[in-house]
């Protein structure tokens, strides 16, 4: 069939826009703060026979885009009973999974009486079970101490819901009435997108919509081969350090080689270090999706299908901890081992093109859960909290401040929606000074918040990372300051013994946690920093003198 | 004597002004060059030009983009902020995001720069209690340190003031003894609503702006005043009401949006009166397409609009939405082979290639040109023409070539996707809220919306277009036809079971009674005074809330029971036995001006209009000798079968085939869409 390049682009975005309401419709009616302002969810079409991704709506999570393809792969594979009006509910890490918390949901999408597509969700819930309230269990060695553990299961058979298997998981999830809100309103952006499907199939005929979507990938994976094409050939190698597993205190490295020939590109992993104990062993197509969402950052224009993906090989996870094993803890894999992968891309990538690149984001989502009794309210909670940090410098100017973590979109709850929900107190939220990477161009800034407990008791666990090793800075640019938790409880202060992973630091009112995030990467050689904008700086109180002097070769008098 | 009520639009272009004596049915329409450097020069030649003497005016009513474009170009005044301890960076941190979803690079710079943002001692909790006590003296210290850094307005923004305003009320009280300074922001009462950086960002895009506001305002009130208008000078606020200039100057964030907004509520009215009150509003001009989605005869307002990236200003705001797609889009073939056109723009300099100011890239209004949409002989802006084989040549080899398809072909192609890529944006504003596009009405104007609105009506399934009388002064209507308006907003944060129906009638009443105090001190005439309740409702646990109109008396139990109802309604899923809270009571009081029918636009012509010319134009693949007439020749009932092409000064209509016109009985052309060519 041959299609006019205006069809094309009209099933491009119809297509993209189907993913797009259903993100809108799960964000919406959410409970979980981390899906409705976090926006930590994804929605998207996936290939009927080999689950390939198809569209992706706009807002969706960066890190789903890769991985909801392999889950629905693994869904296709191990459920040959699929039928129109099933859902199919699942959160298994090694099938194609990212933690726990990330609960997926499959519907098989039927149009005329035929299976055509998938429709797939994924959303963060707030808390799956397990040893620590939030899921974010940085001692945990085996995957039961994190959580439920859910199989691809029928939730509606036929369109009929099995209460039996939504009691089951209720019944181990803490404060069940909101995931059950959540869990609902992942089935109305399923439902959602059928309709919008139907519509659209409806109005382009099926055959035309399916000759597109073959078209779309072809053109996407041509897309992605000419910037690929553009990488000067050779191999190349980007490493990347985990503080620890929180198990052991040893460094986990990812170490990458990059190999571009013409037009392709391949990723190997087979260096990395071996599986670890604690919790930061990584599924292989989550650590695969990584690596795309890095390419997307370096290649941005390149539309979301799996025609994207099709140029880039990914491979050598077996045998270290990014191919996570039953039974292998891995609540930390998602949000941080993830950025430690991207990260070895942008370095990869920074040796063979550093003037189209950027020095290291500071590269960790600050997981900080704290679990507890609110007696004023008679209630427990869990209130789950990331954070920002900076971003690298690059050719054209200074990293931003407080961005958002490379593997997410996520927005922050406001200071002011927490102090509402839960009984804290900010008694600072502030930009972190002299963290960023000095360089012509320095890195963002991070984050420095404190935070106390006001009454009642809770348990506080940590899940950060660049606590040991700071965000790389590239052409000679300096490292982004590393991140830094501190804990005060009855008067006494302690920073935690793998630095930025901790757990089960139970809480008086009056005790505080103080979290400090790194700064982005500098970018050049800080000698050739325009001395205006290290006057600037200093003006500002970014840095003090003496930073300036040191890191700059400033002189005050020089003002 | 003649009693007009006057119009101004400024735009980035062009001023439009359009005056109307409701009393003698006269009305007068001018377009002038604006005069960005002082915009109110542009508005004095533009009255001059419609010939309306200033003593013979009842009414003048400003669209400005004077502080959005401050805010944009980031060319407001030096601002201090005065705020709670540990959080004097919330505005340069914002709430962690990048300018674009991939890529990880790109800049912010807050409009309060770290040196101007000062800490002093203070907290209020959650629940309004005070945790820390106000420092008075902090304050003081504070206050001189910016006055010597040279601020020229302050913003005074502390934690939770929305649950109690104490310490930013005396914080003030303190900053006004000390520095007797009408350029002093505070938080609560830019907006009394929950989220810090929001409110903050907010409260500083009022300060920013509001010293340039106010000098422009009293520039143009003088400049108005010395010519003899014996009136208050009112603007147009980004909710699509008018306030005073006095007012204007000091709530300045309520001025963003103001032009479009203008244009939305022109487009609800006339709509209303040609008997279509559910219509989208689709506004093109050179380099954007504007969409508001008008459902029973108002436009949707929205509190949750970013003016630039990292500046939300959550004030109640028309809601449109802006998509990078006018006349001077873009067309390129992209490296997969896909045509893509816009978001780049050849803007006005150099403009499309047939504007011959040097432009070389293909654009959409090139594309109408080669196929027969615009006369070349008549084009608005034109300095040194450009054959238009010259221009179709430039189509073939950018456009046609990498996609192996002649010049015509290629043209055609550049419209389709433009068209695709603006029916996108018209079915994420309406499919956003639920709405099917179908059953509404496409309102086409601005320069080129009526060019593409029936192909645009055909790609949706929209079937009917409505072009007003003048499309390129629709907001200049709009202007005219604004009621006085002031919204008040109150965080409540409770269960709304818990609530005292009592308690929040009382918070209503207030809202209501400082509103009609508002609406009186303007000292302008109305027709009455008109009150509006809604509440911001959730299920505890969401942070989304779901907005619904209440009426007095507030009882919780029945707003529960509508509120289910309605959420069901909207996203298919039913929460029963979760707890509602009761997030946000809001109220929106409108002085409501005397009524200008669109009757007085009726057009005057009558018998069998004759075109003026006929010429080829191409729809789809195949050209059709196509009539051209002026728009003042066509009679009220006159019925022209497409294709057909109507000209006037600010626009050109194109009637695809298929598609039926209809001059209604006030002017409006309506168009049957039919079936696509």
């Amino acid at each position: 069939m041959s299609l006019d390049p205006v069809q094309l682009a009209v099933i491009q975005n119809g297509l993209r826009q189907v993913a797009s309401e259903m993100d809108m419709v799960h964000q919406k009616t959410s409970f979980s703060p981390v899906i409705s302002e976090g926006l930590d969810r994804a929605n998207g079409i996936y290939h009927r026979e080999t689950g390939e991704v198809i569209a992706q709506g706009e807002t969706g999570l960066p890190s789903f885009i890769g991985v909801m393809q392999f889950s629905t792969q693994h869904i296709i594979r191990l459920r040959r009973d699929l039928e129109e009006g099933d859902v199919i509910l699942v959160n298994d890490p090694y099938l194609g999974g990212t933690h726990l918390m990330d609960v997926r949901m499959l519907a098989p999408f039927h149009y005329r009486g035929k299976l055509w597509c998938h429709l797939s969700n994924t959303g963060h819930w707030s808390d799956t079970g397990g040893m620590v309230p939030g899921g974010f269990n940085s001692t945990a060695t085996e995957i039961q101490q994190e959580g439920l553990r859910i199989p691809p299961v029928k939730l509606y058979r036929r369109g009929v819901l099995d209460e039996d298997i939504q009691q089951m998981v209720l019944n181990n999830v803490r404060v069940p009435e909101e995931r059950l809100g959540d869990l609902r309103a992942q089935l109305g952006a399923l439902r959602v997108g059928a309709r919008r499907l139907t519509e659209l199939l409806d109005r382009y005929g099926a055959d035309v919509v399916e000759a597109a979507i073959e078209e779309l990938k072809t053109r996407s994976e041509r897309l992605m081969r000419a910037h690929i094409a553009t990488i000067p050939d050779g191999t190349y190698e980007g490493t990347a350090f985990c503080d620890s597993d929180g198990v052991v205190f040893e460094k986990l490295a990812v170490r990458l080689r990059m190999n571009v020939k013409g037009d392709r590109i391949g990723f190997d992993l087979s260096q990395s270090s071996p599986p670890c104990k604690g919790p930061m062993n990584t599924p292989r197509d989550l650590a695969t999706s990584a690596v795309y969402v890095a390419m997307k950052h370096v290649f941005p224009d390149v539309p979301i299908n799996a025609g994207c993906f099709t140029p880039i090989e990914v491979g050598g996870q077996d045998g270290t901890f990014l191919d996570a094993q039953y039974p292998r803890p891995c609540a930390g894999a998602a949000a941080e081992v993830c950025q430690r992968v991207m990260e070895s891309v942008f370095a990869a990538m920074g040796q063979a093109m550093p003037e189209r690149m950027f020095a290291s984001p500071f590269g960790t989502s600050g997981n900080f859960s704290l679990g507890g009794y609110d007696p004023e309210e008679d209630r427990r909670y869990i209130m789950y909290m990331f954070s920002g940090g900076g971003y690298g410098g690059y050719s054209e100017g200074d990293g931003l401040t407080n961005g958002c973590s490379s593997l997410s979109i996520a927005k922050t709850q406001p200071i002011e929606v927490l102090e509402q929900h839960f009984p804290v107190l900010y008694e600072e939220y502030a930009l972190r000074e002299g963290s960023a990477g000095a360089g012509r161009h320095r890195g963002g800034f991070g984050l420095n918040y404190r935070v106390k407990l006001l009454r009642g008791e809770a348990r506080a666990s940590f899940v950060m990372d660049h606590g040991v090793t700071g965000p790389a800075g590239l052409l000679g640019g300096g490292p982004g300051e590393t991140l830094a938790i501190e804990v005060g409880q009855g008067g006494a202060r302690s920073l935690p013994p793998h630095v930025s992973k901790g757990e089960g630091y139970a809480l008086e009112p009056g005790d505080w946690v103080q979290v400090r995030t790194p700064g982005g990467g500098g970018y050049g050689p800080p000698a050739e920093r325009d001395p205006a904008a290290i006057a600037r700086d200093l003006r500002r109180g970014y840095l003090g003198p003496e930073q300036a002097a040191a890191e700059y070769g400033h002189k005050l008098a020089a003002e | 004597m003649a009693q007009w009520q006057v119009g101004v639009d400024v735009g980035g272009t062009f001023t439009d002004i359009l005056a109307v004596e409701p009393e003698s049915g006269l009305w007068r329409i001018g377009k002038v060059p604006s005069t960005p450097e002082d915009q109110s020069r542009g508005v004095i030649a533009g009255l001059e030009s419609v010939g309306v003497p200033l003593v013979e005016v009842a009414g003048f009513v400003h669209g400005t983009t004077v502080g959005t474009n401050a805010v944009l170009e980031r060319k407001g005044v030096p601002c201090g902020l005065i705020t709670t301890q540990g959080f004097r960076d919330m505005l340069e941190l914002g709430r962690r995001t990048r300018p674009n979803a991939y890529g990880m690079t790109g800049s912010f710079e807050a409009l309060v720069p770290r040196e101007m943002r000062i800490e002093v001692p203070e907290r209020m909790g959650a629940a309004g209690q005070v945790l820390t006590p106000l420092d008075e003296d902090a304050v003081r210290r504070a206050v001189q340190a910016l006055r010597e850094a040279g601020a020229e307005a302050l913003v005074i923004h502390f934690l939770h003031s929305y649950a109690n305003p104490a310490h930013e009320l005396r914080a003030a009280e303190i900053v006004r003894e000390l520095w007797p300074n009408p350029y002093v922001t505070v938080g609560h009462d830019v907006l009394r609503e929950v989220r810090e950086f929001e409110r903050g960002s907010t409260a500083a895009v009022n300060a920013y702006i509001q010293p340039l506001m106010s000098r422009y305002l009293s520039r143009l009130a003088g400049a108005l005043e010395r010519g003899g208008f014996p009136r208050t000078l009112l603007v147009m606020q980004g909710n699509a009401g008018t306030m005073t200039a006095k007012g204007a100057a000091e709530h300045a964030a309520q001025t963003v949006m103001s032009g479009p907004a203008a244009g939305a509520l022109a487009a609800a009215r006339v709509g209303v009166e040609a008997g279509m009150r559910n219509i989208i509003g689709c506004d093109m001009g050179g380099t954007s397409f504007d969409v508001t989605l008008i459902r029973d005869g108002a436009p949707a307002i929205s509190a949750e609009k970013d003016v630039a990236y990292g500046v939300p200003v959550r004030v109640p705001m028309i809601d449109i939405h802006t998509i990078g797609a006018g006349g001077g889009s873009i067309a390129r073939v992209n490296q997969a082979g896909l045509l893509q056109v816009g978001p780049e723009s050849a803007g006005s300099r150099p403009g499309p290639i047939c504007y011959g100011r040097g432009g070389t890239e293909p654009t959409v209004t090139d594309a109408n040109l080669v196929l027969g949409r615009l006369d070349p002989a008549s084009m608005p802006g034109v300095e040194s023409p450009v054959p238009v084989e010259v221009v179709q040549a430039a189509i073939l080899e950018k456009i046609g070539k990498p996609l192996g398809l002649d010049a015509i072909a290629a043209a055609s192609a550049i419209i389709a996707v433009a068209t695709n890529h603006l029916a996108s944006a018209i079915r994420l504003v309406s499919i956003e809220r639920g709405e099917d596009p179908r059953d509404y009405a496409l309102f086409a104007f601005g320069g080129a919306g009526p060019l593409h609105a029936t192909a645009l009506a055909q790609e949706l399934g929209v079937p009917q277009v409505l072009v007003p009388r003048f499309p390129g002064a629709t907001s200049a209507l709009g202007c005219i036809l604004a009621d006085l308006r002031h919204d008040f907003v109150r965080t409540i944060g409770r269960p709304l079971l818990e609530v005292e129906g009592a308690a929040m009638e009382a918070i209503l009443a207030e809202h209501a009674a400082q509103g009609r105090a508002l609406i009186e001190g303007e000292g302008v005439p109305i027709e009455g005074i008109v009150t509006v309740h809604e509440a911001d409702l959730l299920f505890r646990g969401q942070s989304h809330v779901f907005r619904m109109a209440v009426t007095l008396p507030f009882a919780p139990a029945e707003v529960l029971a509508q509120f289910t109802a309605r959420y069901r309604q909207r996203f298919d899923i039913e929460l029963a036995g979760m707890r509602v809270v009761l997030a946000n009571l809001r109220t929106t009081v409108l002085g409501t001006r005397r009524k200008i029918g669109m009757a007085l636009f009726a057009p005057e012509a009558v018998g069998e209009p004759v075109p003026r010319t006929s010429r080829q134009v191409v729809f789809g693949t195949k050209a059709w000798t196509t009539p051209i007439y002026r728009r003042e020749t066509l009679p009220a009932g006159h019925v022209l079968p497409g294709p057909a092409i109507i000209e006037q000064m600010d626009a050109t209509t194109v009637v695809d085939p298929g598609a039926t016109l209809r001059v209604d009985s006030t002017g409006n052309l309506v168009i049957s869409v039919g079936a696509a060519a």
